[in-house]
């Protein structure tokens, strides 16, 4: 019987009914100190450390601070030398402050190569989902599970259903990843892909570099999908190729890989198409990630809603972002620009975004900020002079981490500070309290820096 | 985890859509590297800035897709130290789902309607072995997966269970079926 990619991975991964084995497991600072509490407790260790891999990027601050011992904040400074002392105590390889591979965790997956097509992966945090892009299956899991993995190496998971997003046609002139994905939670909803395993295909799909579907897989939890996963390919094992992890015999590892994608005829519990050519570059205006329109337009009238609970949340994530219903997105002023996140912090979104503000200034009224996804993408970027380009054209340019995404470093906005931001989340108060969050492409944050307030790229040279 | 029976009580109600993980505990409470006392930062700007009222009765009936966004369980954390032991609402995001029946705080799914009925009827009584909530408007049955039932009522540890399969895990991992992925240990 024809099979989706989905069930494949799931089948060659299940121990018994439910019982998912776990061929990675990523560690944060945040979501684990518990855990190993937990394993402490119960006098458990860990199954397979060889299997899990930690760094410290929710909490790192970006000023070049080199060493946990160092971060000024007190209690981030004992969650990073937690996590420290636990990988220690437990044999886990940590790529700590002060490593030249520390990053944030769902960019450093990928660039070490132990991200690879097939492979079941978990973390401690929603956009794990981000190694889907591999052809994997991906889960965010709270505390108690990973404390279950560390301990078993498995995780109990109820099989999701499966949904497929088919994109026809190709993504217009200056319309990336980021778009796709904001149009993609903009028409099914926050809730659109709960309970789902997704499968993002078809030519729009294929013809991205692997940077930009890591971009749509991670943001599939913000439409509620349980994992986000697109079919291995050529650039999938170009990407994997000559990484210090990739497989020893590569050959055999991409023969195996080729098996991974959804065979014809294969079904799906839902099925999706979405015309790429249509697409536009999108903005946020509210506080989920599926209040967002075309740059083109204007924000929304709530009284032109339908359901009654669409309307009040629209009034209320107006209230909040300060609002008033048909300004155009264009003619939003902006104070803050926060280029990073495991959304847009790789290499390519440095370049898309530095080759718009090249020669250019940060408009007076904005203060800009690029923050690397790792260590490597850093050293990357200055060897090919984008620090140059972004600090002259006045950015800030910092070391990497989370950072701004979340602001649980001191990268935060300031009350009614109002942000064009590459990351993933407007969530009221997500990027500081009363700080105002409008989601974009890299592009669209360089631009919008450049004048002040977003800009419809395609018209803008 | 304390085994769960019957949830009665009143009921506290968050009449809003979409309440995110970041809402229910803020990034700069994430930082603790304990597991209790995050019930007193629930809400924190939403209460702090007089938004909303929270009383801390067992039962809490909220709106459609609660619990979205971070996978942090310091929410069901700081919902269940505040008070709540049963969290009622149309859907609910799926890691926030799973982290609640990992701690015991009852997640039920009632359809919208049935949700403000229960919400103005003030008190109810969940019976967790029934799948039903009982109140003033009626009784209301829910659904919930046997396995997580069978747990949330014997009040039994996720790892416990698993590990009384490790044969099987072993057999997995002697199949050769667990070599594929890389070694971290192996990373210079």
């Amino acid at each position: 019987m024809p099979q989706t990619m989905f069930d494949k991975l799931w089948e060659a991964h299940e121990v018994t009914d439910g019982l998912i084995y776990v061929d990675l497991h990523l560690v944060h600072e945040v979501t684990s100190p518990q855990a190993f509490d937990g394993l402490r407790l119960s006098g458990r260790g860990v199954r397979r450390p060889d299997k899990t891999l930690a760094t410290a990027d929710h909490n790192t601050p970006t000023d070049g601070t080199m060493a946990a011992r160092l971060i000024a904040d007190q209690l981030s400074r004992v969650q990073v030398e937690t996590l420290e002392r636990n990988c220690e105590e437990f044999g886990i390889p940590i790529y700590s402050l002060g490593s030249d591979r520390q990053g944030i965790v769902h960019v450093i997956g990928p660039e070490l190569g132990v991200t690879q097509p097939g492979m079941t992966i978990v973390c401690g945090d929603s956009h794990t989902s981000t190694h889907g892009a591999f052809g994997s299956l991906a889960f965010g899991i709270g505390t108690s599970e990973v404390e279950h993995v560390l301990a078993t190496q498995c995780m109990v998971q109820k099989r999701p259903k499966t949904m497929r997003i088919s994109y026809s046609g190709q993504l217009g002139e200056g319309v990336t990843p980021k778009d796709l994905i904001l149009a993609t939670i903009g028409r099914l909803g926050t809730g659109g892909m709960v309970g789902h395993a997704v499968e993002y295909a078809g030519p729009a799909i294929e013809e991205l570099s692997m940077p930009g579907r890591m971009t749509i897989c991670n943001m599939t939890i913000e439409g509620g999908g349980r994992a986000g996963m697109i079919a291995p390919d050529d650039t999938t094992f170009e990407w994997v190729r000559g990484r210090e992890a990739a497989p020893e015999d590569f050959d055999a590892a991409v023969e195996r890989w080729r098996q991974l994608p959804t065979d014809d005829g294969a079904t799906f519990d839902q099925e999706v198409e979405i015309d790429a050519g249509s697409l536009s570059p999108m903005v946020t205006w509210g506080t989920t990630p599926g209040m967002v329109v075309e740059v083109a337009d204007a924000v929304p009238d709530p009284d032109s809603m339908e359901s009654p609970s669409d309307r009040e949340s629209a009034e209320r994530a107006l209230a909040y972002m300060a609002l008033q219903p048909g300004t155009p997105m264009t003619e939003i002023p902006l104070d803050r620009v926060f280029i990073g996140s495991c959304t847009n912090s790789r290499i390519e979104d440095l370049r898309e975004a530095a080759a718009a503000v090249e020669g250019r200034k940060v408009a007076p009224s904005v203060h800009g900020m690029v923050v690397p996804g790792s260590q490597q993408v850093k050293k990357t970027a200055e060897a090919e002079g984008l620090d140059e380009v972004f600090r002259s054209a006045g950015f800030e340019w910092r070391e990497a981490g989370c950072s701004m995404c979340l602001g649980m470093n001191p990268d935060i906005l300031m009350e009614g500070e109002r942000c064009a931001s590459t990351s993933n989340r407007n969530f009221e108060g997500r990027q500081g309290k009363g700080g105002r969050t409008h989601l974009v492409s890299p592009k669209m944050a360089a631009a919008a820096a450049v004048e002040g307030h977003f800009v419809d790229i395609r018209d803008w040279s | 985890m304390r085994a769960l029976d019957v949830i009665e009580g009143r009921v506290s109600v968050l009449d809003r859509a979409d309440v995110d993980t970041d809402q229910i505990i803020p990034k700069q409470f994430l930082k603790r590297v304990e597991r209790t006392g995050f019930g007193e930062f629930l809400f924190y700007d939403w209460i702090r800035d007089g938004e909303i009222e929270l009383e801390p009765n067992p039962i809490l009936v909220t709106g459609r897709n609660f619990g979205s966004g971070s996978s942090r369980e310091h929410a069901p954390w700081a919902l269940e130290d505040f008070g709540f032991e049963a969290i009622v609402a149309p859907s609910f995001a799926d890691i926030f789902y799973v982290n609640c029946t990992k701690i015991g705080l009852l997640p039920v799914i009632l359809d919208e309607a049935h949700c403000k009925q229960v919400a103005e009827a003030g008190e109810a009584r969940i019976d967790v072995d029934d799948q039903t909530v009982t109140s003033a408007a009626g009784v209301f049955e829910f659904d919930i997966e046997l396995d997580v039932k069978y747990r949330l009522l014997n009040g039994l540890d996720d790892i416990g269970i698993t590990l009384e399969n490790a044969g099987a895990i072993d057999a997995f991992e002697a199949s050769g079926a667990a070599d594929l992925g890389p070694q971290t240990t192996a990373l210079s």
